[in-house]
């Protein structure tokens, strides 16, 4: 094994990188040789430690000590007192922020609390294809405790005690779901598991069917107990084979031990599951369309009440719940609700997965506590913005949601704020823009998905949406007036108020909100014919900076068009009649010679 | 396989597949038995996942190393996919990122076989209720 006693890890990450993390290991390695411990010591860059904001960190193995805001200077004192004495640098070890005391360890750093996994806490540690190493880890315990232990009352009781809302996006209570619909008299009813997830940028809903099919098995057998149901229906997206295929297997080996089927553990108690596949239509997660579809119908939404509860597959009660909440059911009936509700913000229980994704460095699934705080988000977790550039806004919600400026980057997150805010949770996709995402631009990349999506059944939703996309195209054209963005705001509320289901109700959502944040923005657009973030190409122009052009041919050489004409070591020239404003010339400028305008 | 008919049954078959997974896991008995586990989830997979399983499969047994390999769901860190996490006998699991059949080498002869660490190792940033 290893001649190594101590291992130093320096993060490596863009944030720790930028404030000299290469000079500290540099400085660590040599004097490692000039103390004579090169053999004993070994130095390790790794990623991202997420904590950016405390950077450049350092931490000493095999004993967890993190070092924070290191500095090249103090690599000598590190080795001097911690390798060759033993004893910690105190000055440089973390401090809590709240009792202001020293931490030792990063274990019991509060940080690493920002995180708790509950959905995702067999994601990525076990075997999504072995339902044994689920057993292992307390799965099917919850079902067998309800169905040996508890009446449908006492359980439908613990998940509203636990404070549990829809993760879907609504956030609608789950235990006054359940006790809605078991309520109900029915001779046969359904429970669905929505996992039709269509928010472009999000994939929560997959990586848990991808990664613990069998929590959201065991959940659902639960729900079925609860309200009374022996059919489970799952409806995925075709777009996810290998989340269906993963399911499928579950499925096999959870009737392969009798935890779905007939009897289950002995207790009378019939439930079975099968899968329905969408064709990915965004409509279909709304959960009437949703319904529709599975019947084999025209996956269009229809007016509620009725609602699912009391008339939805095949005209029996129906019970729909997304993904991401059922897997956290199991944790609840397991730990119980007092410990779940303990987890978050007043009104919102429990933690929320986000996917994140945009201009941020560590683009990944997270879960955090409710009532975190997009600036921990995006700085602690996210690693920060990509390329050091400035935050601008973070998309929640998907083509339903909002923008969220930094002036909410200290708002804690949970559904209220959220739609006080003027977005909402939604499924969870988070879309980080930083200052060169036009907002124009990006209203209108979101509407387009919803006008493409738009199942055509209500006027306000077909036809209002597609005007309200010829709109911001003329904007975005350098066609718009000033009357144009007064349309814009009086055709979104129209269309918000008069539509018939979820989809057209929030479709202006995007439009009204980064209308709002950014009127400065559209105003550059109608009153200057210009694009701030230089996004539109209609109103951008590229022009070669006379001065700073030394005739090195090499735009000319890379211009797709043959716009650029030009001898060696002689200014350039951009033809604008035949500029496609494609932006390679000044991608390819060594010299800073192109001006964007 | 039996079904499993009670709340009792279920138990027991909790304590079985655990000590079965705790020999993998802390390898009481086999102090030579590597854990080797690999995101496959699709973000995993598109990015190369498959091959660097498979590669971890014939190199451990093409070097007659001791280890499980199997696949796992995704641990949330998408931007450094492939992601593979290592349990050495008696030692806390760690994470590398970016794992192409380069670094699966590198990781196999440094840090499974010398037991050195080598870049690219993501921290754990979150804790599960299992901790």
């Amino acid at each position: 094994m290893s001649e190594y006693n101590m291992q130093i890890l320096i993060c490596g990450g863009t944030g720790c990188k930028a404030s000299e993390s290469e000079e500290i290991r540099n400085s660590f390695t040599e004097l490692l040789n000039e103390y004579g411990l090169e053999e004993e010591v070994q130095v390790v860059t790794t990623g991202c430690f997420g904590f950016c904001e405390k950077g450049p960190i350092v931490k000493m193995m095999p004993d967890n000590t993190f070092y924070v805001h290191v500095k090249p200077a103090d690599t000598e004192e590190i080795i001097k007192e911690h390798i060759v004495k033993g004893r910690q640098v105190e000055r440089l070890l973390y401090r809590d922020p709240v009792t202001k005391s020293v931490v030792h360890d990063s274990k019991h750093m509060d940080f690493y609390k920002k995180q708790i996994r509950i959905a995702l806490r067999n994601c990525g540690f076990i075997n999504p294809e072995s339902i044994d190493e689920y057993i292992a880890r307390d799965g099917y315990q919850a079902l067998g405790t309800c169905l040996s232990e508890r009446t449908p009352e006492q359980v439908i009781d613990e998940i509203k005690k636990s404070g549990l809302r829809g993760r879907g996006g609504g956030g609608f209570p789950t235990g006054l779901k359940w006790e809605i619909t078991a309520k109900v008299a029915g001779d046969q009813k359904y429970v669905v598991c929505n996992a039709d997830e269509g928010d472009p940028g999000a994939f929560m809903d997959r990586s848990i069917l991808e990664g613990d099919p069998h929590s959201v098995i065991e959940a659902m057998a639960i729900n079925g107990y609860c309200t009374g149901a022996s059919k489970g229906l799952v409806y995925i997206r075709a777009e996810y084979p290998l989340a269906i295929a993963r399911l499928k297997i579950a499925l096999d080996q959870a009737r392969e031990y009798g935890l779905l089927g007939e009897d289950i553990l002995g207790s009378g108690f019939d439930f079975d599951i099968e899968i329905r596949y969408g064709a990915g239509a965004f409509v279909c997660g709304e959960e009437t369309a949703l319904i529709h579809s599975m019947e084999g119908c025209r996956g269009e939404p229809t007016f509620k009440p009725p609602f699912p509860s009391e008339s939805g597959y095949l005209g029996k009660p129906t019970n729909v719940n997304n993904v991401e909440t059922y897997a956290n059911i199991p944790v609840i009936i397991n730990k119980g609700a007092s410990w779940f509700a303990s987890i978050g913000t007043e009104k919102s229980k429990g933690t929320k997965v986000f996917a994140l994704a945009g201009k941020i460095n560590n683009v990944g699934l997270i879960e955090v506590p409710m009532g975190t705080t997009l600036r921990e988000v995006i700085y602690d977790i996210g690693g920060g913005i990509r390329g050091g550039k400035k935050f601008k806004a973070v998309q929640t919600g998907g083509p339903s949601g909002g923008l969220l400026t930094s002036e909410f980057l200290d708002t804690p997150i949970d559904y209220d704020n959220l739609i006080a805010a003027g977005s909402m949770m939604g499924s969870g996709g988070m879309i980080v823009m930083d200052e060169d995402d036009c907002m124009v631009a990006i209203a209108k990349f979101y509407l387009g998905f919803t006008v493409e999506e738009s199942c055509g059944k209500c006027a306000p939703c077909r036809i209002g949406n597609k005007r309200l996309y010829e709109i911001l195209e003329k904007i975005t054209e350098g066609k718009g007036s000033i009357e144009d963005i007064d349309r814009l705001n009086l055709l979104g509320n129209v269309i918000k108020d008069a539509s018939l289901c979820g989809l057209g109700q929030t479709s202006p959502n995007p439009v009204l909100s980064s209308l709002k944040h950014f009127r400065h923005e559209y105003l550059a657009h109608v009153k200057e014919q210009s694009c701030p973030a230089g996004q539109c190409k209609a109103l951008v122009k590229y022009t070669v900076i006379e001065d700073k052009c030394t005739g090195c041919t090499l735009c000319f050489r890379n211009c797709p068009v043959g716009a650029i004409t030009g001898e060696k070591r002689e200014v350039h020239f951009i033809d604008q009649s035949l500029c496609i404003k494609c932006g390679v010339c000044f991608d390819k400028c060594k010299f800073g010679a192109i001006l964007v305008s | 396989m039996n079904k499993i008919t009670s709340l009792a049954d279920l138990k027991k078959m909790k304590g079985q597949v655990q000590t079965k997974l705790k020999m993998r896991e802390n390898s009481d008995a086999a102090d030579t038995l590597v854990q080797i586990k690999v995101g496959m989830a699709t973000c995993g997979i598109a990015s190369g996942a498959k091959e660097t399983m498979s590669f971890f499969v014939e190199e451990t047994s093409h070097q007659a190393i001791d280890a499980v390999v199997t696949q796992t769901g995704c641990m949330g860190f998408c931007y450094a996919e492939p992601t593979v996490e290592i349990t050495l006998p008696g030692k806390e699991p760690v994470v590398f990122g970016h794992v192409d059949k380069a670094k699966a080498r590198e990781i196999i002869d440094r840090y499974i076989i010398k037991g050195e660490l080598v870049d690219g190792i993501i921290p754990v940033n979150f804790k599960t209720i299992h901790d």
